[in-house]
């Protein structure tokens, strides 16, 4: 698209005729019908006005897939988008992030690429959060319609999904209030090989419904590296892995930094000598550097391919327009370009979507025995032997477990103890682990006061 | 697909921040997967548990005593730490006890394939018991982690037994010394 200035005879209408020009693209898309709009979509103006001054969206990651989101996003009319990532800029970074120059290293990865971002794109208002995604609250997810991530870590991503699913809300018929649904849409990429997936919580398969989908981090047989190595990452792994605990260069106590310079250092230099023992060859610094950090080589047109896969479903979730893809892609450039969109399946059992939570009546003096009695008695439970846990003050609590010896021993008292004493409250939940059930439940406690004190007041 | 962005939703910004606060923490997956786990874990009569602190689920011990084969009368200790990526990752396990042991090395570190590569979410904390139990039964020299154990036992399965009994006594094999870890 290029953009053409015309001379006109007043100022407002130059600003109005390029506004024109500029959005002419997604106009077409928006404000007229076409044979693949989804059944129930309206075309109206109002869907560019909603795209560009109310949408919220936030970005997760400012790395390689973050640069392309915030650039796609940005580019397509979004102009509340929030980017948090926790990252400095390091200098090998820059051949893919192209929102960061060399001046920039050192300084925060959010705020760089917002600062360029906003810069560049008129009447983009990208707002940067430089730390991790946990010391953000729930209050700060919420006011997000979408979700857009561009992370490396499957622990960072199964806690954004965990705090997606604990924001949805339910009517007291337990069905879902599709207003609490905030969409998410992961990208991910390793190499040549990449993912992008539209997650509905509570709705669609989640993080959790698909973790066998994630490849387990490479690991070799304890045993072949420390007696049958062929590998140089066998060497690497076995210093790692065995000799760094045996010897503790830096004292007992103090664990391998794949960051500090010094620690690889010393990993490579033994990891050569292994290798010369067995007659290996090619152990390297930089594949030392590899195995410690677990690095996998980033392409930037995979980050690209993927980013911009995104960036489409955020628009036609924000739009309508069309519908989303169903609802996980995967695109190997390895050999060839291959992809391929199939539906992951949600699964019952889930242990973050499928955790809706039961609402459990009790009075407000009742014992932490009267919950006990109603999960093993009450028809909707019946449970065998449930294990009983909360998370009180950000701690988890182990409230009564009978199937572990030890355990029960020790919270066999608090069957005794008001819920009230052990620091749970109406509306407080509770979680519930037992055979009957595919996986731990969430059981909201309502209290209700108890009719004797009623009466006495 | 649900229509979830009719104009309506405008309101997001005033809802945000009202509504923020005040509610309880949740638990991660991890900790409603290993609360799942150890629940239902259902231990062979020659094992058991101990938890330190019983609050805290993600890092307790199981003792094993085997009561046949090589290892019949000792007590092994070994240390399950559960990590915030479970079940994605493998708990760690190390082994506590010294012990004389072709898949288990002397700094406690344990060759049992789904501990480590063979590992898969599917598979639980039940799962490593009996794993870890079977290792007592049927010592595999094929995988060594301990290799003169393992050679020991392939070669001279009487003096393998020896040097088993004499480590659980407590005492030195070869240059390696072994604290007495009998019931
Ligand atoms: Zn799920």
């Amino acid at each position: 698209m290029f953009i053409v200035v015309t001379t006109m005879d007043s100022g407002e209408s130059q600003v109005s005729e390029y506004q024109n020009r500029r959005w002419m693209n997604i106009r077409k898309l928006l404000e007229r019908s076409g044979p693949f709009c989804h059944p129930d979509f309206e075309p109206s103006a109002e869907i560019l006005d909603f795209i560009m001054n109310s949408c919220k969206v936030l970005v997760v990651g400012a790395g390689g897939l973050g640069c392309e989101l915030l650039k796609d996003l940005a580019l397509m009319g979004f102009k509340k988008i929030h980017i948090v990532d926790m990252d400095t800029i390091e200098l090998s970074n820059l051949n893919r992030q192209f929102l960061f120059r060399k001046n920039d290293i050192g300084l925060s990865k959010a705020k760089c690429a917002v600062e360029f971002v906003n810069k560049r794109i008129p009447g983009c208002e990208a707002v940067a959060h430089h730390c991790t995604i946990q010391s953000l609250d729930e209050g700060f997810y919420r006011q997000f319609h979408i979700i857009v991530c561009g992370l490396d870590s499957i622990v960072a991503r199964r806690w954004l999904n965990g705090m997606l699913v604990s924001l949805l809300e339910y009517n007291d018929d337990r069905s879902l209030d599709q207003s609490s649904v905030i969409p998410m849409v992961d990208g991910g990429t390793e190499g040549f090989k990449g993912n992008a997936r539209v997650i509905l919580p509570g709705m669609s398969a989640c993080i959790e419904c698909t973790l066998d989908l994630y490849p387990p981090q490479k690991t070799y047989p304890l045993c072949t590296i420390a007696n049958t190595p062929r590998l140089p990452e066998h060497c690497i792994e076995y210093v790692k892995v065995i000799q760094w605990a045996k010897e503790n260069p830096w004292g007992s106590g103090t664990a391998l930094d794949g960051d500090d310079p010094q620690h690889v250092a010393w990993v490579y230099e033994k990891a050569q000598e292994r290798a010369m023992k067995h007659g290996i060859a090619n152990v390297t610094y930089r594949l030392t550097q590899g195995v410690l950090k677990n690095i996998i080589p980033a392409v930037a047109s995979t980050n690209a391919a993927i980013a911009a896969a995104c960036a489409t479903e955020v628009f036609k979730l924000a739009s309508s327009c069309c519908v989303n893809m169903n609802n996980y892609m995967i695109l190997n450039m390895a050999d060839g370009v291959y992809t391929y969109t199939f539906s992951a399946e949600k699964r019952q059992d889930c242990i973050a979507c499928s955790n809706t939570p039961h609402v459990m009546e009790i009075e407000s003096n009742a014992t932490l025995q009267v919950i006990y009695d109603k999960l093993c008695e009450d028809q909707g439970y019946m449970m065998k032997s449930p294990g009983i846990t909360t998370v009180i003050n950000g701690r988890n609590k182990t409230l009564y477990m009978s199937s572990i010896k030890s355990i029960e021993e020790r919270t066999r008292d608090n069957l005794k103890k008001k819920v009230t004493e052990m620091g749970l409250y109406n509306g407080a939940d509770i979680l519930v682990a037992d055979v009957t059930t595919p996986s731990t439940i969430t059981i909201k406690l309502k209290l209700i006061e108890n009719e004797d004190v009623e009466m006495s007041r | 697909m649900i229509k979830l962005f009719s104009l309506k939703q405008q309101k997001k910004d005033e809802e945000g921040s009202a509504r923020a606060g005040g509610s309880q923490k949740k638990a991660s997956a991890a900790q409603l997967r290993i609360t799942k786990d150890l629940n239902e874990l259902n231990l062979p009569k020659t094992c058991s548990t101990e938890f330190p602190d019983p609050d805290d689920l993600l890092n307790f011990k199981l003792i094993i005593c085997p009561d046949e084969g090589f290892y019949r009368g000792g007590r092994f200790v070994f240390s399950f730490k559960v990590g915030p990526n479970y079940p994605h990752e493998p708990p760690k396990v190390k082994c506590e006890t010294a012990v004389y042991h072709p898949n288990i090395d002397l700094e406690g570190n344990v060759c049992l394939n789904i501990l480590r590569e063979d590992w898969k979410p599917v598979l639980t904390v039940n799962s490593i018991v009996y794993g870890l139990q079977y290792l007592f039964l049927e010592p595999n020299p094929e995988d060594p982690l301990n290799k003169e154990a393992a050679d020991e036992l392939q070669s001279n399965r009487r003096l393998f037994e020896q040097h088993v009994q004499r480590a659980m006594r407590g005492g030195y094999v070869g240059s390696s010394y072994f604290e007495r870890c009998l019931k």
